[in-house]
């Protein structure tokens, strides 16, 4: 066991730490879920990009550094620890690049990187639909045939950062007579097309953060197929393998957010031993999360795959940060319920933001009952629950 | 950066593992010829010289094993010994780390395999004190072996002493949280087995999720306390300042997961695992017991909560 940073990893998170120190807003910006919120992250995104730390991990020809994972993961402590504003470009660059970077062309990684990387096309997830959400594969909105392309009717829904962004990334059948995760296409789709209409679902904070999708005979040329025609399913697991496993969710977010409970438990008077209890138990939970990243990141540099034991992760981190947050609006007692409007609202009513939040951990991404079964059946190989009938059992 | 065991280390405990599952062995006596009562006996003393980080994979064994020997006791034991240095150093530790002797560091007024020591060590009044095996006070886990101490007689006093058998207490929290994990990640596995097997409703009860999602979460908490054990290790080895909030946090994880995974163990057994037919009750003994010992979660949170909140600064951490 070795738990020290290399100098060259030193000096990278002294560069960081004095980058952020230098450029971090002093003020929060805007919500990124409002238009004046989404085009002053978008503007960050572009600081972020022009002194190489939007993605430190990419190759340099794409707008990265080609630093490594220990890197990254040095940068996103410092970046939480900074209070630096939270990523707009965040589904694109976890979910979609890791899948371009594995399966798209050339060309495609040419087009679609480095603007994704200066924040300048920010992309929506396109996974659910209304009849198809937990149960991803029984997506319905389909893809025609047409010269030099395809037609997209359907629609998406729960598409996180839809109501602003320029790209979505989604799945569509494009074998009428296929069933479940065969015949899917994933495909790349500009919002301003023809035929795309987009309607933005409040949240419970308020804002649009997701919104809903409609598809109306969309066309989209054949270099915006992503991995090949049929192989969609194959493509959109290798995503969302990233957003349960190492890349999304880093230690140094809730790092961050573990040390400002702290901050915040020693300047509430009259703290009880329960409460004092339950911040340490946070403290320990974001500690443990950290450690098992490191853990994780030594078998990946062992050559080790990743694979169904991103479940693990997903559960603990999602209610881990749950857990935190309930915890510090516990500790505010009766301004926990304050949003920043208030005169009184404590550090602008981050908790309550950061509240509202982590609730939608254990959901999205898969929720964690799907998480479970997972776990179950894949990594402590239990007996699969019987499928219900289909056409492909006939 | 690198958190996980050489291949040597990992080698330790697959020999250690083969040595523990033999039945009706000598399990002890095979450990000590592996070497394992050594690891922290210095060279000096005719010991390994090893650290903390080389006993994991062995403890996890053990803990799989269900190893009814004092692993933990002898460890810490040695190293209080090598710590106090001077004569007992001199004559016990050699016997130690031989196997020809054992000798047992307890904390709290029972001493696990006191009647087998020949040696205890324990804490009365500040001082470490030799003691004697008293009446034998029988646990709900019989592989405990408690007996009481008597005729307590002092050997070091003072600020040495109080730091010796502070670090004593943390070694013997971290290294118990690393069996723990083995005594819960082993309860994981006969669910597993049993729950393929047992069939209700026509199939077999592991393909409810009802059924499922309680082993998910036994090894969501056992594999997310793994890696703070692993560090604690780490931080004694090195004398780390963080050291002691990091056993605390070791033990407080390994305990709740090792709690945890025992009601759900039991859970997902039924009335089978509620009898002595059937072996899940040794390991479940094991948990209660040792999620206890060296001091439960309650109170290693509040040792971590003292740590974090009543000083100043960002909270340090290692790495």
């Amino acid at each position: 066991m070795d738990l020290t940073y290399t100098p060259e990893e030193e000096a990278f998170r002294a560069e960081v730490r004095a980058w952020l120190e230098a450029n971090v807003p002093a003020e929060p910006l805007p919500s990124l879920d409002t238009p004046e919120g989404f085009a002053a992250h978008q503007e960050w995104e572009r600081k972020l990009y022009e002194a190489r730390l939007s993605v430190v991990t990419w190759p340099k020809e794409y707008g990265g550094r080609g630093a490594s994972l220990a890197e990254w993961l040095i940068f996103e402590e410092e970046y939480y620890r900074a209070g630096a504003p939270a990523r707009v470009g965040q589904n694109g660059i976890f979910l979609l690049a890791p899948s371009l970077f594995e399966f798209g062309t050339e060309e495609q990684r040419k087009r679609f990187l480095p603007p994704m990387a200066s924040g300048e096309h920010v992309w929506a997830q396109g996974w659910s639909e209304p009849e198809a959400g937990s149960d991803l594969a029984a997506v319905r909105s389909r893809a025609v045939r047409t010269d030099g392309g395809w037609l997209l009717s359907g629609q998406k829904t729960w598409s996180s950062r839809a109501a602003y962004a320029h790209w979505l990334f989604g799945l569509f059948r494009t074998d009428p007579d296929s069933v479940r995760h065969h015949g899917l296409t994933y495909f790349l789709v500009p919002l301003d097309a023809e035929g795309v209409t987009v309607r933005g679902i409040k949240q419970l904070d308020g804002e649009p953060g997701f919104a809903e999708v409609f598809f109306d005979e969309v066309f989209v040329p054949d270099d915006q197929v992503l991995g090949g025609v049929g192989k969609g399913w194959q493509v959109a697991m290798s995503t969302t393998g990233s957003e349960r496993g190492l890349t999304l969710r880093s230690p140094g977010r809730f790092m961050a957010a573990a040390d400002r409970l702290v901050a915040l438990a020693r300047e509430t008077e009259g703290l009880g031993e329960a409460e004092r209890l339950e911040v340490a138990r946070a403290w320990m939970n974001a500690d443990a999360y950290r450690l098992y990243t490191f853990q994780t990141l030594t078998r990946v540099q062992d050559g080790q795959s990743i694979g169904p034991e991103s479940s693990i992760n997903k559960i603990f981190w999602s209610e881990m940060d749950l857990h935190l947050h309930q915890t510090a609006l516990r500790l505010l007692g009766a301004r926990g319920e304050l949003t920043g409007q208030a005169p009184d609202a404590v550090a602008g009513g981050r908790w309550l933001d950061g509240f509202l939040f982590a609730l939608s951990g254990p959901i999205y991404g898969g929720t964690n009952e799907i998480q479970r079964n997972i776990i179950a059946e894949r990594v402590l190989g239990m007996p699969r629950e019987p499928r219900p009938v289909t056409k492909e059992a006939k | 950066m690198r958190l996980g065991l050489t291949p040597e280390q990992q080698q330790f405990g697959t020999v250690a593992a083969e040595l523990m599952a033999k039945p009706d062995a000598d399990h002890w006596a095979a450990l000590a010829e592996l070497g394992a009562t050594a690891v922290l006996v210095p060279e000096s003393h005719g010991g390994l010289g090893g650290d903390e980080t080389d006993l994991l994979a062995v403890l996890e064994e053990a803990g799989r094993a269900a190893l009814a020997d004092p692993l933990v006791e002898a460890s810490v034991a040695a190293r209080l010994l090598a710590g106090l240095g001077g004569e007992p150093a001199d004559e016990w530790l050699p016997k130690l780390a031989s196997g020809e002797a054992l000798v047992v560091f307890a904390d709290g007024p029972y001493i696990p395999h006191g009647e087998r020591a020949d040696l205890i060590l324990v804490e009365r009044d500040g001082a470490i004190c030799t003691a004697k095996a008293g009446q034998a006070q029988p646990s709900t886990d019989p592989a405990r072996a408690l007996t009481t101490a008597v005729e307590h007689v002092p050997v070091a006093e003072g600020e040495q002493a109080r730091a010796l058998l502070a670090e004593a207490r943390d070694r013997g929290a971290a290294l118990t949280a690393v069996y723990l994990l083995g005594v819960a990640r082993r309860m994981i596995d006969m669910s597993v087995t049993y729950t393929k097997e047992r069939t209700q409703f026509g199939r077999p009860i592991g393909s409810f999720q009802a059924v499922k999602h309680h082993l998910a979460d036994a090894l969501v908490a056992v594999d997310f306390a793994r890696p703070p054990a692993y560090r604690a290790a780490y931080s004694l080895a090195r004398s780390a300042p963080t050291a002691s909030r990091d056993c605390s946090m070791a033990k407080a994880m390994a305990s709740e997961a090792a709690l945890l995974t025992a009601r759900k163990a039991l859970q997902v057994h039924g009335a089978i695992g509620y009898t002595l037919e059937y072996d899940l009750h040794r390991w479940m003994r094991r948990a209660w017991t040792l999620a206890a010992a060296w001091g439960d979660a309650t109170h290693h949170q509040r040792r971590v909560a003292a740590a974090l909140l009543d000083t100043e600064g960002e909270p340090a951490r290692l790495p």
